[in-house]
């Protein structure tokens, strides 16, 4: 049910939009596209792949905040340990 | 491997650990559970217990659409293919799963054309390649891959391909859920959601778990970095008394869900009145079948099914471990009768079935810290 | 059928039903050869089938790995193959140009591993039976002195070295059989590795405990029945595993284990600490051997255990494989 893999897009068939070419890590298979119909990707782009479908586009600007929003972590904890330090508890 | 290392990044991974382990402190005990077989994989994989403190309990929920068929389906599905001429084609993970007459692979080894495939599309191609056989597709799976096997359907009609049709066991995670929650031994703090479920379904489906029942539920990713990034959002809502629904695995899953999926899903597919799940027993509206519209390619409605139905040995206690009342080892049949070598129920069979995973993974490793603390 | 894969049922049918008929009170556990004494000459023998579909695929073909298995047998025996004989066992209709090619190939195979055909037989069985072919060798040497192949001997702080990426083999046939429509530019790793065995062994007789060439049910299989031999428990550090990225992303698409993988063209080997450094570096710096890296430890628990660490501080345990690997959706 859950395992699904996120592969480029290398290349769309010229007689059926719903057939593409995905690469993931040098591997590379034909998959369906009929499940993005509303919204079509285009080579280059990134889509999570489960049972040789492609599900959904993959946003590269939320797995960019994903990654800035984990390396913060625990920093806020020290900032606002540095401000209570200062005894302004009541700052928030 | 992109959108795959980063989010297995070990400095990152410890980094997050740690504060779960300051967010969870000592005081509290938390029950969490994930929903998803692919979660209970992907946390035995990358060994995500042995950095969490022991006051946080990950709790395996039903949702591994293999554990959760009743033998009867198997052997119904297997006589379809007992027909001359017929190939039974199905995922890997079917293919060691027991009927009362051996598993798929066994009915090979005897002489019946069972065809792994990697997806649906892949069986119409057989279709497609052996005109003068039959193909029966033996589906399985949750809303994740019910709208592939849907649109190869589509497909099917579209071409006028008569000699494919589909065995459907689908079923939908929502009344998985509300049978855990109804269950009067249960007791659960939060929810890990179903991350790939929901690219088709999207989060709203989940609302009542925090609206009406008090419970936070995180729909998560499957990386490590995410699963543990879905643990601290847990316990953030969890530590301010909040029940919300919150989307951590953002970069692929999209709140409304997949409109077209669900278009392919309702063309094809209805919700059964009521279907049995190995373990819960009857849960009405928590499986589909194939409407009327589709009949020609319903291998229930093209072949005579036996409706076979199974019970499971009395001892074996499927049912309490899939819904997390009891762990796999307190099934009195566990490493005695039922190992992953001879099987008696599926949790034991698929490799995210909450039993077998406990055999390889927890079984050995509690028993060399019993062995441990009786030197020191 | 899943007696064949090489895991666990193999390891019960060979244990269970032939070693107590066949071996009498055979001491100590089996190994991939065996060393007799024939008046006073030590020598070393074993025996292999081969059965693969397809029959050619990239990097080889039956008639290649038949040659290179056997050879590769001997050489973690501690021996060096000097003669072959071979079975052929032929489907009736088998078009002449296949059988010619893979003779050809078992020629050329032998050639480059420096080992001479001196004898065969060939059968044929009707139509429908033995896969187009199935292949039989049996290969004789002689033991290379100062090597002493010994579960038994295996020590807590023993290094577990492997020659180079696993896996190789595996995914090809998985993909050359053409099910799972994976196109990967990718080719089995079949070799001898006897050169690079010898040269382990001019670097590292004296510390060497074991070796073995993890063919199928891959290196967990092979590492699972050491643990069991030897009543251990074999800690793999999972960053250091050397694995192709094709490899890894085909197995990431099918949800298969790396560890679990047959591979043609590797060999383990446990080394004593003392002799572990000089051993890595010997084979490093060999032709064909760059790639090979320590890769785990010995250590008394988990004993009779499997256990692969990561970085970040998590384990899970790799079982012995039951039946072939198979791609999972779930």
């Amino acid at each position: 049910m859950c395992l699904a893999i996120p592969g480029k897009i290398v290349e769309i068939s010229s007689g059926n939009a719903d057939s593409a070419i995905i690469e993931v890590a040098g591997v590379r298979r034909r998959i369906d596209l009929g499940l993005l119909q509303d919204d079509r990707p285009v080579p280059g782009d990134w889509v999570l792949i489960h049972v040789g479908f492609a599900m959904s586009k993959i946003s590269e600007r939320d797995a960019l905040e994903q990654m800035n929003t984990l390396r913060m972590l625990g920093q806020t904890e020290v900032a606002i340990q540095e401000v209570q330090g200062y005894g302004l508890e009541d700052v928030t | 491997m992109r959108f795959v290392d980063e989010f297995r990044e070990p400095g990152l991974i410890s980094r997050t650990a740690e504060e779960i382990r300051r967010l969870a402190g000592t005081e509290r005990h938390y029950r969490m559970m994930e929903v998803c077989g692919g979660h209970t994989h992907a946390i035995y994989r990358f060994g995500l217990k042995d950095i969490l403190p022991e006051n946080i309990e990950l709790i395996h929920g039903p949702g591994c659409p293999v554990c959760v068929l009743p033998m009867g389906r198997i052997d119904d599905g297997l006589s379809i293919a007992q027909e001359p001429n017929v190939i039974f084609a199905a995922f890997g993970d079917m293919m060691r799963v027991p009927g009362t007459q051996g598993s798929p692979l066994e009915h090979k080894a005897r002489g019946m054309d069972v065809r792994i495939v990697y997806s649906p599309s892949d069986a119409l191609k057989l279709a497609r390649l052996n005109p003068e056989k039959h193909v029966m597709f033996f589906a399985i799976g949750f809303e994740t891959t019910a709208p592939s096997t849907a649109l190869t359907m589509m497909r099917a009609r579209a071409e006028g391909i008569r000699n494919f049709s589909v065995f459907c066991n689908h079923v939908t995670i929502i009344p998985a859920i509300r049978a855990i929650l109804d269950s009067p031994d249960m007791r659960l703090d939060a929810f890990i959601g179903p991350g790939h479920v929901s690219t088709v379904i999207g989060c709203r489906p989940y609302e009542w778990i925090a609206v009406n029942e008090r419970k936070p539920i995180v729909v998560s990713g499957f990386e490590p970095l995410d699963l543990l990034q879905s643990i601290v959002m847990l316990l953030r809502q969890l530590n301010a008394g909040e029940a919300k629904v919150e989307n951590q695995y953002k970069r692929v899953v999209p709140w409304e869900g997949n409109r077209a999926a669900l278009r392919a899903m309702a063309d094809v597919f209805q919700l059964r009145p009521y279907f049995e799940w190995r373990g819960l027993g009857f849960i009405s509206q928590s499986a589909l079948r194939i409407n009327d519209r589709y009949a020609e390619w319903d291998a229930e409605q093209r072949f005579k099914v036996p409706g076979i139905r199974v019970t499971d040995p009395k001892a074996a206690q499927c049912g309490e471990v899939l819904k997390g009342v009891l762990k796999p080892h307190q099934c009195k049949l566990f490493g005695r009768e039922c190992t992953p070598d001879h099987p008696v129920g599926a949790l034991m069979v698929s490799s995210e079935g909450s039993c077998a995973a406990y055999h390889s993974y927890e079984h050995r490793k509690a028993a060399m810290e019993t062995s441990l603390t009786s030197i020191a | 059928m899943a007696h064949g894969a090489g895991g666990k049922a193999s390891r019960r049918l060979v244990e269970g039903l032939f070693a107590p008929l066949l071996f009498g009170t055979a001491p100590g556990p089996l190994g991939d050869a065996a060393h007799v004494e024939i008046q006073g000459t030590k020598i070393a023998i074993t025996t292999d089938s081969f059965v693969v579909k397809p029959l050619s695929f990239p990097g080889g073909s039956i008639g290649k790995l038949a040659v290179n298995g056997t050879v590769n047998d001997l050489a973690v025996s501690g021996a060096r193959a000097e003669a072959l004989v071979v079975t052929y066992v032929l489907e009736a209709g088998l078009p002449t140009p296949i059988l010619e090619a893979e003779v050809r190939a078992m020629a050329n195979a032998a050639r480059e591993a420096g080992v001479r055909i001196v004898a065969g037989d060939t059968k044929v069985v009707e139509h429908g039976k033995a896969d187009q072919m199935y292949l039989t060798t049996t290969g004789i040497g002689y033991p290379l002195p100062g090597v002493n192949i010994d579960p038994r001997s295996v020590r807590v702080g023993d290094r577990i070295l492997l020659s180079g990426p696993i896996g190789d083999h595996g995914v090809t046939i998985l993909l050359a059989r053409g099910e799972l429509d994976l196109e990967a530019d990718l080719q089995s790793d079949t070799r001898s590795v006897f050169p690079l065995v010898e040269i382990l062994i001019q670097a590292a007789a004296p510390g060497i405990r074991w070796m073995r060439d993890p063919t199928r049910g891959g290196a967990a299989t092979s590492l699972n029945e050491l643990a069991r031999d030897c009543g251990l428990g074999m800690v793999l550090f999972e960053d250091q595993i050397p694995v192709r990225d094709t490899v890894r992303g085909a197995c990431e698409l099918l949800g298969l284990d790396p560890l679990h993988i047959a591979n043609e063209g590797q060999f383990l080997a446990v080394v004593s600490p003392e002799y572990a450094d000089v051993a890595l570096n010997a084979l490093s710096l060999a032709p064909g051997g760059s790639e090979a890296q320590i890769i785990g430890e010995v250590r008394d628990q988990p004993a009779g255990t499997v256990l692969v660490t990561t970085l970040y501080g998590g384990s899970r345990i790799v079982d012995m494989l039951v039946g072939d690997p198979l791609p999972r959706i779930c």
